[in-house]
């Protein structure tokens, strides 16, 4: 069962993004205001619901290593934390994109884009000390995830209060969601199942070669422990 | 001794007698070579000077410019102290010692923290009048509200700051990394501590006082989760 679930996931995700393609373009309306601009969106949201959902997993997954002292969490906080990195990535990108077609500009410092981005650098943080701190920064990591997470909600009212001072936010609420129309919100809702999908199919993949790389390096030290490799 | 005088009075007398322990053997070991203090501080004094001749219009600086490289010099400077203080105990193979001695972690915690925010103070009272001077600017009565803020993001930097530090002592690619990984964490308490400066620059007191109450939220947040967390994290 479990060795079928990767497989399926990537399927189902694979079917339902090239399904979603063909909805974005052909299924759905012209939105009123923003025109060609808002099908963006259909990519755009589902891989920040991503990202945060993989911040989650990986401020749990490293509360759970802390607490527990269980390597097993650690796997999974890692790769949620890798995964996090990724679709922010995507987030930034294809935010920035719809950012220059509706506002004429990359970039806005605003609530939402300010808070994703120190977010996404924490997160960016955490794979460099995954990649470069070596060994012995397991608990360094577990840190860094748990302050990160704490770190979110500061972030989002220093700015928001200081936006309040300031000017207005520009970037769409999540109350649009209720007044897209049905084949809009069918497409959006597909387009996030098949993101998330592919989430936790990466997911899956990422903790089994974590969890391969870290066995393999325990044998290895046993071997050589025991003498039987040379070092 | 006083009337209330029972096991956890004398429990917590002998915790604050460790934290002093701790935060005095630090900051005897300082004193002697005075390194940090000196090469911080001038740091700091530098990066001002540097900020002050990109922020130069018609012989005068701007004084909007003031708050950030305030609170910039403040940071790297700090870093750099942070990354020494820890070296020092690297160096000397001595945190092993401080984790070993029979005292909570906790006090080793908050007697490191406590020498570390010291440090920022003294880098402070560089960094802040020198930043006033070469801007040119007057605070008036608003010194104290000033030295309030300062000492709050002290904190703050110092609490954060001490526990990642603690974290990556036994990793490679240390020096890099601290402030990679911290800045991000920083973010809320660099962004209440320029707001707070710059409303107390335009004279908005009510808007200082807000960012003031802010940054004294942001200390009490990471102040407890360090608590929580730095017997876990910091083992060896």
């Amino acid at each position: 069962m479990k060795r079928l679930l990767v497989p399926l996931l990537a399927l189902v995700a694979a079917a339902l993004l090239a399904l979603t393609l063909h909805k974005i373009f052909y299924g759905t309306p012209l939105e009123r205001e923003l025109n060609f601009n808002q099908k963006i969106f259909y990519w755009h949201v589902p891989n920040w619901f991503v990202l945060f959902g993989m911040v989650f997993v990986c401020g749990i997954a490293s509360v759970g290593y802390l607490v527990k002292r269980d390597p097993r969490w650690d796997d999974v906080a890692w790769a949620a934390g890798e995964l996090a990195v990724v679709f922010g990535a995507i987030g930034l990108v294809t935010g920035s994109i719809w950012g220059k077609a509706a506002w004429g500009h990359w970039w806005k410092w605003e609530l939402r884009l300010t808070t994703s981005l120190i977010l996404w650098l924490t997160m960016l943080g955490y794979a460099m000390v995954r990649r470069f701190a070596g060994a012995g920064s397991e608990r360094l990591a577990a840190g860094l995830a748990v302050f990160g997470v704490v770190n979110v909600p500061l972030v989002y009212f220093a700015v928001k209060l200081a936006d309040s001072l300031g000017q207005a936010s520009s970037h769409p609420k999540a109350q649009v969601v209720s007044q897209l129309t049905s084949s809009m919100k069918h497409t959006f809702q597909l387009s996030a199942l098949a993101f998330i999908a592919l989430a936790v199919a990466l997911l899956l993949v990422r903790v089994d070669a974590i969890r391969a790389t870290r066995r393999l390096r325990d044998v290895r030290e046993r071997a050589l422990d025991a003498g039987i490799l040379e070092p | 001794m006083p009337v209330a005088a029972g096991p956890a009075y004398n429990r917590s007398v002998q915790f604050a007698r460790l934290v002093f322990a701790v935060a005095g053997k630090d900051l005897r070991v300082e004193l002697r070579s005075r390194e940090i203090v000196y090469t911080m501080g001038l740091f700091a004094a530098v990066i001002v000077v540097v900020f002050s001749f990109a922020f130069v219009r018609n012989q005068a600086a701007l004084i909007e410019a003031v708050p950030g490289v305030a609170w910039a010099a403040v940071v790297f400077a700090g870093t750099i102290g942070l990354g020494r203080a820890f070296d020092r105990e690297r160096e000397g193979d001595t945190m092993r010692a401080l984790l070993l001695a029979p005292a909570p972690r906790l006090a080793v915690f908050a007697g490191k923290a406590i020498a570390v925010a010291l440090l920022v103070f003294a880098v402070e009272a560089v960094a802040l009048p020198l930043c006033l001077l070469f801007f040119n600017v007057d605070l008036g009565a608003a010194v104290g509200h000033l030295a309030l803020v300062l000492v709050l993001g002290g904190i703050g930097f110092a609490v954060v700051g001490t526990v990642f530090a603690a974290m990556l002592l036994r990793t490679q690619a240390r020096d890099v990394l601290l402030p990679v990984v911290l800045y991000p964490i920083l973010v809320p308490m660099i962004m209440a501590g320029t707001k707070a400066t710059a409303a107390l620059l335009s004279g908005n007191t009510g808007d200082a006082w807000f960012w003031t109450k802010f940054l004294g939220a942001y200390d009490v947040a990471f102040i407890l989760v360090a608590t929580w967390s730095f017997e876990a994290l910091v083992i060896e």
